[in-house]
């Protein structure tokens, strides 16, 4: 019964002497290997070598703070309640007198976490925050070998202080952000030129 | 002459009722229910006098009555607004009537700090509601907004005076609940404000019912500020004997602990009456009875479908039976990793319910 017109007749003749010495064969197995010699990797050197990611490219949160250096989030609870993942948690504080550097509005976030075994970088919680106080970055979580390694607190979240430390603050803010914040110097330093 | 009154025909958006003579428009719409019935920022039902300040329960009279066919040349406020028989009034059908309403809504956020985020009110305030429903997105308003301080109006309230929008209910709830009045509005027309007179503390066994009759987020619970969003809290309600009121209310949880205290609410966000009487609670039930021991579990409160506060609480559901255990021979699961063990949210050791006021930096930091 034939079930499909692709079907092909086997040879099944015993093979010559010139054959059974199967030379022709490597050198044709052999050309195409060294054919991809001169192709273009598909693969890239991963430590060592990074790709560019797309600009709308969801990585790991930060916690933004303002130019100032002061956290943004109020713990208004709108991206836990956005986050489908139920990933975020949070605990409010009253901002107490003599605290008005460390943190923009009355209330903040005394505890916050993302259980990044949980988040499914989905960025619902950058798009429900009213504060801007929470963005995905172009970074991933590092791997890690135990589970508690991937409960974020405010501390590991938290973008490096704008003021104490522009250097980190800047790399942490990534290329995406770092268009719409200029140079600091960047002023001063064409007015120099 | 007949026994019972003659009842007034009144037609509200094509829906004709029968109310008694004297109702108002506003009250014959709840009456027919739904989305027929204006929204009112100041009207309370129960508190005497109060509405005809916001506007947003503004309706058209297309025909006086049965007698005066004329229809009535403006708006007019339905919770000030008695019925006629023969009425024919226009409530959401017509469009004057929702521009007019959108307008009001605008006028009301003009002073409003829309500060949402820190709110304690958001979720359940009706003036959220209200923007949501009819407001515009955006804001022509380009002047700077009132601004005032913060002021503590007892040991328990918090009125922040920025966010009100004059509605005066807090000042009938004085008025008519408690025995002595000591707040009221100072001063007139945009620079009026509530206040006591020289921040005189108001406590007064009913004072915390400001709290629940306030539309907004200026008055709002010190015993509750900033601990939870009303919308992670769970309502059930319970009930205890207490002697100065009624004793039944919607206990705010968290777990097992008991966030906050409030008096339940029917339908249109007013107290819910029992027996004809308002069910007003006292500040003992409200502020001091913060254990679940304290209460009588009756079961969840029922919550709006569309509510935010209904979000992630299923009522009537039926849990599966557990099988791990019997499977496992009597041993618990091995846990992956134990949350607690790790997470520092919602920690066992810090009470929240147990302290006054907000957490404060104090709060978390750990006591060697």
């Amino acid at each position: 019964m034939q079930l499909t017109q692709r079907a092909k007749q086997v040879n099944r003749r015993p093979m010559t002497a010139l054959e059974k010495i199967y030379l022709w064969n490597i050198i044709k197995g052999m050309s195409i290997t060294l054919s991809h010699f001169f192709k273009r990797k598909v693969t890239i050197r991963y430590p060592e070598q990074k790709r560019t990611f797309s600009e709308v490219f969801r990585g790991l949160q930060v916690l933004n703070r303002d130019e100032e250096g002061r956290e943004r989030c109020t713990a208004c609870g709108l991206c836990a309640v956005a986050c489908p993942a139920e990933a975020i948690t949070m605990e409010a504080a009253e901002r107490l007198p003599g605290e008005e550097h460390l943190y923009l509005e009355e209330k903040y976030a005394a505890k916050f976490e993302i259980n990044m075994l949980r988040c499914i970088f989905c960025g619902l919680c950058e798009e429900a925050c009213p504060k801007d106080a929470i963005y995905l970055s172009q970074s991933f979580a590092p791997a890690n070998y135990g589970r508690k390694g991937f409960i974020y607190k405010k501390e590991d979240l938290l973008i490096p202080h704008p003021k104490e430390n522009p250097e980190a603050y800047r790399k942490a803010l990534g290329e995406k952000k770092q268009a719409a914040v200029p140079l600091p110097n960047a002023s001063l330093l064409e007015k120099g030129n | 002459m007949p026994d019972t009154p003659k009842l007034y025909k009144v037609t509200i958006d094509n829906i004709t009722t029968e109310v008694e003579p004297g109702t108002t428009i506003l009250m014959a719409a709840r009456k027919i229910g739904g989305d027929v019935a204006p929204p009112a920022m100041c009207f309370y039902s129960k508190l005497k006098g109060s509405g005809g300040k916001c506007r947003t329960c503004l309706v058209r009279v297309a025909k006086g009555s049965a007698v005066d066919p004329r229809p009535m040349p403006k708006l007019v406020a339905s919770c000030r607004t008695n019925v006629m028989d023969g009425m024919l009034v226009e409530s959401m059908t017509n469009p004057d009537v929702l521009e007019a309403r959108n307008a009001v809504v605008e006028f009301l956020l003009i002073n409003h700090p829309l500060d949402c985020p820190v709110c304690d009110q958001a979720g359940e305030c009706d003036l959220q509601d209200l923007s949501y429903e009819h407001g515009k997105e955006g804001t022509r308003y380009e002047f700077k907004r009132r601004t005032f301080e913060q002021e503590d109006i007892g040991p328990y309230i918090k009125l922040h005076m920025t966010r009100c929008i004059l509605c005066y209910r807090c000042t009938y709830v004085a008025d008519q609940l408690t025995d002595k009045r000591v707040h009221g509005i100072l001063d007139r027309g945009d620079q009026s404000e509530i206040s006591t007179y020289i921040s005189k503390a108001i406590d007064n066994d009913f004072s915390g019912n400001m709290i629940d009759v306030c539309p907004v987020g200026a008055l709002t619970d010190k015993t509750f500020r900033f601990k939870n969003r009303v919308w992670f809290t769970k309502p059930v309600n319970a009930h205890r004997d207490c002697a100065t009121c009624c004793g039944k209310v919607i206990l705010w949880n968290r777990g097992d602990e008991v966030l906050r205290v409030t008096a339940r609410k029917d339908e249109w966000g007013e107290v819910q009456s029992y027996d004809g009487k308002p069910g007003w609670i006292c500040n003992t039930c409200r502020f001091d009875k913060k254990h679940l021991n304290d209460w009588v579990i009756e079961g969840l409160t029922n919550i709006k479908r569309h509510s935010v506060i209904g979000q992630g609480k299923y009522p009537g559901l039926v849990m599966p039976n557990e099988t791990i255990t019997e499977v496992m021979g009597g041993r618990d699961p091995k846990l992956m990793m134990d949350i607690h063990s790790i997470s520092d949210v919602n920690d066992r050791d810090i009470n929240l319910s147990a302290i006054p006021g907000p957490a404060t930096s104090e709060t978390f930091t750990p006591n060697p």
